[in-house]
Formats: structure tokens, C-alpha cells, sequence
């Protein structure tokens, strides 16, 4: 192990080359975290489930791309419907069992802990715990830069993710369900006058939020192999950058994405990678006690 | 009934299942019934937090492996008898739980569950990197065959599991019927409220957390003489943490008798489907019998059997 | 003249860029019954709140009996004799209609020293306390069986089981019907014949002006007028601010 006072000897080429690595990943990272920052920044539903849909993403990615051949982007867009219909399902029942009876805490959370669970267990049944992986023409080839070295297989996902965060905001604060949707956190009267009913914005918001996780998903496969329990590492790292970014914030979960992508990178380049899921959990320990409104909020 | 009698009938239902198992002369059932009560022990922790306050803590695995690593660093540092190391892994848990509670408990109760979560990764990935203690491939430790007196050494572990099951149940059913036990009702129901009422949330949630976190360690500390190794996925298994929030959730939360019921349920089922099906296949059961229990019974087995009876008294 | 009980002097408050509360001033004297009205997003709330320490101010300083509140959590400032009602009932659902009486009585009153009431003591208080408001007969209810207008006695019960000298009732009438705020306001005027120190917040200007022996208005975060009744609802900055609108 090196130390910190070390760094100054580390090649610059190195030091360039882990930057750019992180804010590759940090893009990433950002569209795993927006369905977080909907479901638990905005309407304030705990849903640590969110990893697991990440991860079943992955897999639909996978079986789709080992039989049929089809690119596991285009796949996951085919599968947007799917995912949103699960996820207003689920937000039907939680609603139900949880929210209106105002026991959305205890009991909400081992519900989506239960779910985590249950999806990572079910997956393990039927797919064991070997790695899968997809096949692309991206995967494998580099871009070079001077010494700047941008694989593909990062590069691609960090532009869909860009234009998906980019989607989101503009629909968030251009359209009439988006602002609905913003607003329903603060003020649901407001919301009732504008003769939207909370319960289906909720609904609405909550299966954008699941919908995100097909994305994620195949995005996941095409950085790196996955297994039934990748999702657990995912857990740390999309609320670290959720409460990052100040809860609810779309730009703020890009720029908490890039933060933690850019400090894992470097992490697992200058310490060793088995340090580097530390360091998500790490890093939402220490926001969670000293600065929980996030380093953007008041 | 008071305390007095209710630890002394707890040990004697205890002395009869153990005289029952001796009798019956199976070593397997000490072997399965060490992980009941292990469970028992688990499940009874994890409700004086969350089913008395209601704080979700995901992190019973940090706390249970913490014992059982204090175990294995004490095993090489200065070996100690079981019985002491059981007592400094509830001392290191209950430190850390505390430590937690501090940090994390000002705030809404949301962020707790997801710092017990953080906390969880972080112990393991800190234990995956100390050599000391076996690193990521784990460590052995020699348990003696035999214990004078005893016989095997797999009915000495139970033995001390069985006794650490009645003090859990006893400290729970203690907290229920003790003025800490209402307090912690008042949280449970409304913070805001508890305080204006005067009640000292804060310390309250700690004195639970250091409370729960201690009985885990304590849960988790005989582990490693119980399998002879020990390794950071097997001390941090994620079934600890599900079976620890399932046990308490589908037995009843309100009650001592709630994960005592749900413990003995669940850990059974899963012994059962280990042997014969999978293991996976009874940890699914455990995932799917949460979520179904606190959408369809709320209240647990516990307040099923209680609306049966009311039901039954009415008409 | 004594040192009054409750002594505000100079309390802000902001959220991010709102001013909440403005450089409020306020004595509240032993015995007073004091109304505290305002139009919706005036500051009253947040005030209550600053006073019993749910929120900290950022200026100023409320000194309490003689002594300087800050500092002091929530339950400590119970502990000193600083009661309150919230606007919605807030009760404790998993505890009786008894039981929601017995925690101030346990964790506030068994609390000072010097004083240690027996389970009997408990027990008789709470049955005292009950007969007092008319709730004798739900004492062994659960809190989601009682009507609207009992759940706001029961939340005005539970402050006054904590013994308080200063009792701050937050919107204890809002949604009731006439009879029933006659009722509550009743209540109050009896409280405070008890010795009780009283700050009433309220909506329904016919209860604050039979109740009232003083009125303070809050607008935007300012206190704009205080006096005895009369006065304070001939003024015309009053007029304009709330009663205009």
C-alpha cells in the first residue's frame, strides 16, 4: 500500500488517466442514481430496492443480447414500458400498504428491502452467481487522445447516461407533469389546485424512476460483468450521490455522480480497487452525519 | 408475571430443551440448533431498536460480525475463554452502535437505515483488508474437542446460545414492562410529540441502539468456534440482516414473543430447505414471506392470532 | 413589578432567504392569557417552535422563568414548565387515551427534582385530568376512537399532564363547531384559573377575543401590535394587515 504523501511522485499521464476514468464512471453512476434522486430525493420514498431493477435490467440486457444478438441499449429502450409499468404497480402497492396508512417507514423500508432481497435471490436461482457480460462493437475498442485513453465501453455509456439526465431535467422543469411533479414533495395543495391528483403524480414519478433502472442496467453490463449481488455495492454509492447532490436535484446528482466516480477512480488507482466500495459508503457516512442537506444545500 | 419468574421459567424451558436434545442423542439437532438460536438472539436484538422505536437498522451483519471478529483478533492477540470473548464482542458492538446512533439519529429516521447499510460495507471492506485477522480469505481457529463435564464441544456452544437467548428475551421483555419500554412506544409513535412530552428521544434511541448492537455482537461472537473458520462473506452474509428484519416482521414487532416466534419459524424453514432442496431456495422464502407479511399482515403472526381471538370472543 | 415568565427579546428566524421571524419582542407575565393571531404563513408557528425548541433561532434570546432557554432540547424546556399543543393532535397511537397522560407524567413531572409520583399518584392524576377535560370514559380507548373534538382534549390534556406554568395551545380549535370551541375555550379559561399561564394561537377571532385578556398580532414575520383586545382590533395597521384581507 502507498501512501498519501506519495502522490506526488505518481506519473501525470497516471493522474490525467484516473481523472478522466472517473468522470467517465461518475456519468455512469449518475443514471443509476436519477431513479433515486426521483423516488427518494423528490417524493421521499425510500426505495432501496432501486440497485436490484438496476440489476434485472442488466440481466434483460443480457439474455436478450446472448439469443437474440440485439444491442443492449436498444433493448433496454424497448424495455422502458416494462419497467414503468412494474414500477407504477409497485408504487400501487406501496401506496396502498404503506403510504396511506402512515406506516410508510418501518414497514415501507423492509418492503423494499424484502424486494432487493428477493430479486437478487431469485436471479442467483436461476442464473447462479457466474459473471455475464454482452457482446458489442463498442465494447473493447479505445478513442486515444494524446495520452488521454477513452475505452469505448465507458464512453458510450457516459453519453446515454448525459442524455438522459439531460432528458429528465428538461422534462422535469419544461413539461406540465414534470413541475407537477417537483411540486408534489413541497406542497400538495398547490398540487390539488392545479387539479392533479398527488397519488398519480406520485405514481407517475415513482415509474419514470424505476423506468431509468432498464437504462441503468444495460449500461451496468456494457462496464463490466455482473453478478446477483453487484447491486449491494450500488446501494452506498447512489445515496452517497443522492444526498451529494442535495436530494432530489438533477444537476446535483450529475455533479455528486462525477465527485464519487472521480474519487473511487483515483482510489482504486492509487490504493488498489478491493478499497473502493468503501469509499461511496464511506463518503455517505460522513455526509449523512455532517452535512446531510447535501454539500449544494443550505 | 414478574422478571424473577419469567428468567427463571425461560431457564427452565431452556434446561428441558436441552435435556430433550441430549435425550434424543442426535448431535445434528445442537449443530441446527445452535443457528435457531443464534437467530433468536438476533431477532430479539433487532426489535428493541426497531420494533420498539421504530428504526430500521439493515446492518445486523456489521454488528454480528463484529463479534465474531473481536472473537478471532482476541483468539490470536490473547486467547480468552468463550464466555469472556461473548462479553467483549456486546462491548465492541455496542460501542459501535452507539457511535452510529450519534451520528446518524438526529436525523430522519431514513437516513439511519441507510447508514446502518453504509456502515455494514464499510466494516466489511476494512475486514477484508486486515491481514491481521485473515483478510478476505478468513481464518481458522482451533476449537477443542471435548469440554470436561459437557462432552462435545457443539453442546458447550449451544449451551452458551441457550443462555444467550433467555437474557436476550429477558432484557426485551424488561425493556416492554419498564418505564424505557414506554418511552421507546412514544418514539415509535410520534417523535415530535415524545419530546414535548418530555421524553429525551435522543438518548433513548441510543441506549437502544447500544443495546441491540451489544446483544448482536454477543450473537456473533461464538461464531467462529462454532464453523472453525470464519470469512468476511460468511460473517457479513446478507441473510443476516434479512433474517433479522423478517423474524421480528412476520412474527410481530409490538412484543418479546413476536421474533421469539418468527425466529424459530423462520430459521427452522431454512434449516429444513438447506438440507433437503437449497439453501437459496429458503433465504427466497424468507424475501418473499417479509414482503407478503408487511403488506397482508401488518402486524405479524402475533396480531394475526390476537384479531383471530378477538374475532373468536366477539360472536 | 416581577420579572415576567416568558421574556422574547430580539428572536429571528430564516429558512434559506425567508425571514420567518423578525427581531420579535415579547413578555408574557405570570397568570396572563394571551392570544396570538396572524395571518396563515405569519410566523406564529415557527414561533411556538422557537419557544419550545422543535426549531432554533438564529438571533435573539427567550428566557423562561429567570433562566435563558438556549441550548436546551425540546424536552428539556418541558422539564422547566414550557407545555405545548401541536395543531394537528399529534397523540401516541399505540398508547391508551390514560397512557398518552402518563408520559409527560413519568418522563416530565417524575423528572424535576424533588417530586416522584407512585404508580397510585399516576393513576389518580390521570383520572383527575380526565373528569377535568371529559374524557373519564375513553380512558381505556385507543387514541383512533375518539372524535375530533376529544382528540384536541386529549392533546391539550397531555400538555397540562407535564404541570406546566406556561401552556402554549397551537390552533387547539381549528374544524370545530361552535359548541365545541365554547367548550375548549371553557377549558382554557379554567386552566388558567388554575394558575396556568396561557398563549392561545388561534383563527376563530370570537375565541381569541373571549379568551384573550391581551392580543399580539404577527405579520410576515413582524410583530405589529399589542394590547388589550379592544385596542389591538381598532388598530388600523391590524385592520389592513389581517382583518382586511
Amino acid at each position: 500500500m502507498r501512501h498519501p504523501g506519495e502522490l506526488v511522485d505518481i506519473p501525470y499521464d497516471l493522474l490525467v488517466n484516473a481523472l478522466v476514468a472517473g468522470l467517465l464512471l461518475g456519468a455512469f453512476y449518475a443514471a443509476v442514481t436519477v431513479g433515486i434522486s426521483i423516488s427518494f430525493g423528490i417524493l421521499d420514498i425510500v426505495n432501496i430496492a432501486h440497485p436490484g431493477f438496476v440489476i434485472l435490467g442488466s440481466y434483460i440486457a443480457y439474455i436478450v443480447n446472448t439469443r437474440l444478438g440485439f444491442d443492449p441499449i436498444l433493448v433496454s429502450i424497448a424495455m422502458l414500458p416494462v419497467f414503468y409499468a412494474l414500477g407504477a404497480v409497485i408504487y400501487q402497492v406501496y401506496h396502498a400498504s404503506f403510504e396511506r396508512r402512515g406506516q410508510d417507514s418501518l414497514r415501507g423500508l423492509a418492503f423494499f428491502f424484502g424486494l432487493l432481497f428477493v430479486t437478487e435471490v431469485a436471479l442467483v436461482l436461476v442464473f447462479g452467481v457466474d459473471y455475464r457480460y454482452v457482446h458489442a462493437a463498442y465494447i473493447g475498442p479505445s478513442i486515444n487522445i494524446g495520452i488521454i485513453d477513452l475505452p469505448l465501453r465507458m464512453l458510450v455509456p457516459c453519453l446515454v447516461s448525459l442524455a438522459l439526465i439531460a432528458g429528465l431535467q428538461l422534462f422535469l422543469t419544461k413539461t406540465f407533469i414534470g413541475r407537477a411533479i417537483m411540486a408534489v414533495a413541497q406542497d400538495q395543495l398547490a398540487l390539488q389546485l392545479m387539479a392533479a391528483s398527488p397519488t398519480r403524480i406520485k405514481r407517475i414519478a415513482f415509474a419514470i424512476s424505476i423506468a431509468t433502472a432498464a437504462i441503468a442496467g444495460a449500461l451496468l453490463i456494457i462496464i463490466q460483468p455482473v453478478e446477483p449481488s453487484v447491486g449491494r455495492e450500488y446501494i452506498g454509492r447512489v445515496f452517497a450521490i443522492c444526498v451529494l447532490g442535495g436530494l432530489g436535484s438533477i444537476p446535483g446528482t450529475l455533479i455528486g455522480a462525477m465527485m464519487l466516480g472521480i474519487l473511487e477512480s483515483f482510489t482504486s488507482t492509487f490504493y488498489g480497487p478491493s478499497w473502493a466500495p468503501a469509499v461511496a459508503f464511506g463518503v455517505l457516512l460522513l455526509v449523512i452525519a455532517f452535512r446531510p442537506s447535501g454539500l449544494f444545500g443550505r | 408475571m414478574r422478571s424473577s419468574t419469567f428468567i427463571l421459567l425461560c431457564t427452565v424451558v431452556a434446561a428441558f430443551v436441552f435435556a430433550a436434545i441430549r435425550w434424543v442423542g442426535n448431535d445434528y439437532l445442537f449443530v441446527a440448533g445452535y443457528v435457531v438460536l443464534q437467530f433468536i438472539v438476533l431477532a430479539t436484538a433487532w426489535n428493541i431498536l426497531g420494533g420498539y422505536t421504530g428504526y430500521v437498522n439493515f446492518g445486523s451483519a456489521a454488528f454480528f460480525a463484529l463479534g465474531a471478529y473481536s472473537s478471532i483478533f482476541f483468539n490470536k492477540a490473547f486467547p480468552l475463554p468463550v464466555p469472556l470473548l461473548i462479553v467483549i464482542g456486546g462491548v465492541v458492538s455496542g460501542i459501535v452502535g452507539l457511535g452510529m446512533g450519534y451520528l446518524t439519529l438526529r436525523l430522519r429516521g431514513a437516513f439511519f437505515a441507510i447508514g446502518t447499510l453504509a456502515l455494514a460495507i464499510v466494516l466489511q471492506t476494512l475486514v477484508t483488508n486486515w491481514r491481521y485477522v485473515g483478510g478476505a480469505r478468513g481464518a481458522y481457529v482451533i476449537r477443542p474437542g471435548e469440554i470436561e463435564f459437557l462432552g462435545p464441544y457443539s453442546q458447550y456452544l449451544f449451551l452458551l446460545m441457550l443462555a444467550l437467548a433467555v437474557i436476550a428475551l429477558s432484557i426485551a421483555r424488561g425493556i416492554e414492562r419498564s418505564q424505557l419500554g414506554y418511552g421507546f412506544a412514544t418514539i415509535r409513535d410520534d417523535e415530535l410529540a415524545a419530546e414535548a412530552s418530555g421524553v429525551p428521544t435522543l438518548r433513548l434511541k441510543l441506549i437502544a441502539t447500544t443495546i441491540s448492537g451489544g446483544l448482536m455482537g454477543m450473537a456473533g461472537a461464538p461464531f467462529p468456534y462454532y464453523l472453525g473458520y470464519v470469512q468476511p462473506s460468511a460473517a457479513f452474509g446478507l441473510e443476516y440482516a434479512v433474517n433479522s428484519i423478517a423474524m421480528p416482521m412476520i412474527g410481530g414487532t409490538t412484543s418479546w414473543v413476536g421474533p421469539l416466534i418468527g425466529a424459530i419459524l423462520l430459521a427452522t424453514l431454512q434449516q429444513w430447505a438447506t438440507v433437503t432442496i437449497s439453501s437459496e431456495l429458503g433465504v427466497l422464502i424468507v424475501g418473499v414471506l417479509l414482503v407478503s407479511f408487511v403488506i397482508l399482515a401488518p402486524k405479524g403472526i402475533v396480531g394475526l392470532v390476537e384479531g383471530w381471538r378477538r374475532k373468536k370472543a366477539g360472536s | 413589578m416581577t420579572a415576567p415568565l416568558l421574556e422574547i427579546s430580539g428572536l429571528g428566524k430564516r429558512f434559506g432567504g425567508f425571514v420567518a421571524l423578525d427581531g420579535i419582542n415579547l413578555a408574557v407575565a405570570e397568570g396572563e392569557r394571551v392570544g396570538l393571531i396572524g395571518p396563515n404563513g405569519s410566523g406564529k408557528s415557527t414561533l411556538v417552535n422557537c419557544i419550545c425548541g422543535t426549531l432554533v433561532n438564529e438571533s435573539g434570546t427567550v428566557r423562561f422563568n429567570g433562566e435563558s432557554l438556549a441550548g436546551l432540547k425540546a424536552h428539556e424546556r418541558t422539564h422547566r414548565g414550557l407545555a405545548r399543543s401541536f395543531q394537528l393532535p399529534r397523540p401516541f397511537t399505540s398508547l391508551t387515551v390514560a397512557g398518552n397522560l402518563r408520559v409527560p407524567m413519568v418522563y416530565t413531572v417524575n423528572a424535576r427534582p424533588g417530586t416522584h409520583l407512585s404508580a397510585a399518584d399516576i393513576d389518580a392524576r390521570c383520572a383527575e385530568l380526565l373528569r377535568l377535560v371529559g374524557l373519564d370514559n375513553k380512558a381505556t380507548h385507543l387514541p383512533r376512537d375518539l372524535t375530533q373534538v376529544e382528540m384536541r382534549k386529549l392533546e391539550l390534556a397531555r400538555a397540562l399532564a407535564a404541570e406546566p406554568k406556561l401552556l402554549i395551545a397551537d390552533e387547539a380549535m381549528a374544524g370545530l363547531s361552535q359548541a365545541e370551541v365554547n367548550d375548549i375555550v371553557g377549558l382554557l379559561i379554567n386552566f388558567n384559573e388554575r394558575g396556568i399561564t396561557i398563549i392561545l394561537i388561534e383563527h376563530i377571532m370570537r375565541a381569541v377575543m373571549s379568551f384573550s385578556q391581551r392580543l399580539v398580532v404577527l405579520v410576515s414575520g413582524k410583530k405589529i401590535a399589542d394590547g388589550t383586545p379592544d385596542v389591538v382590533i381598532q388598530d388600523p395597521e391590524v385592520e389592513r394587515a389581517y382583518l382586511g384581507q
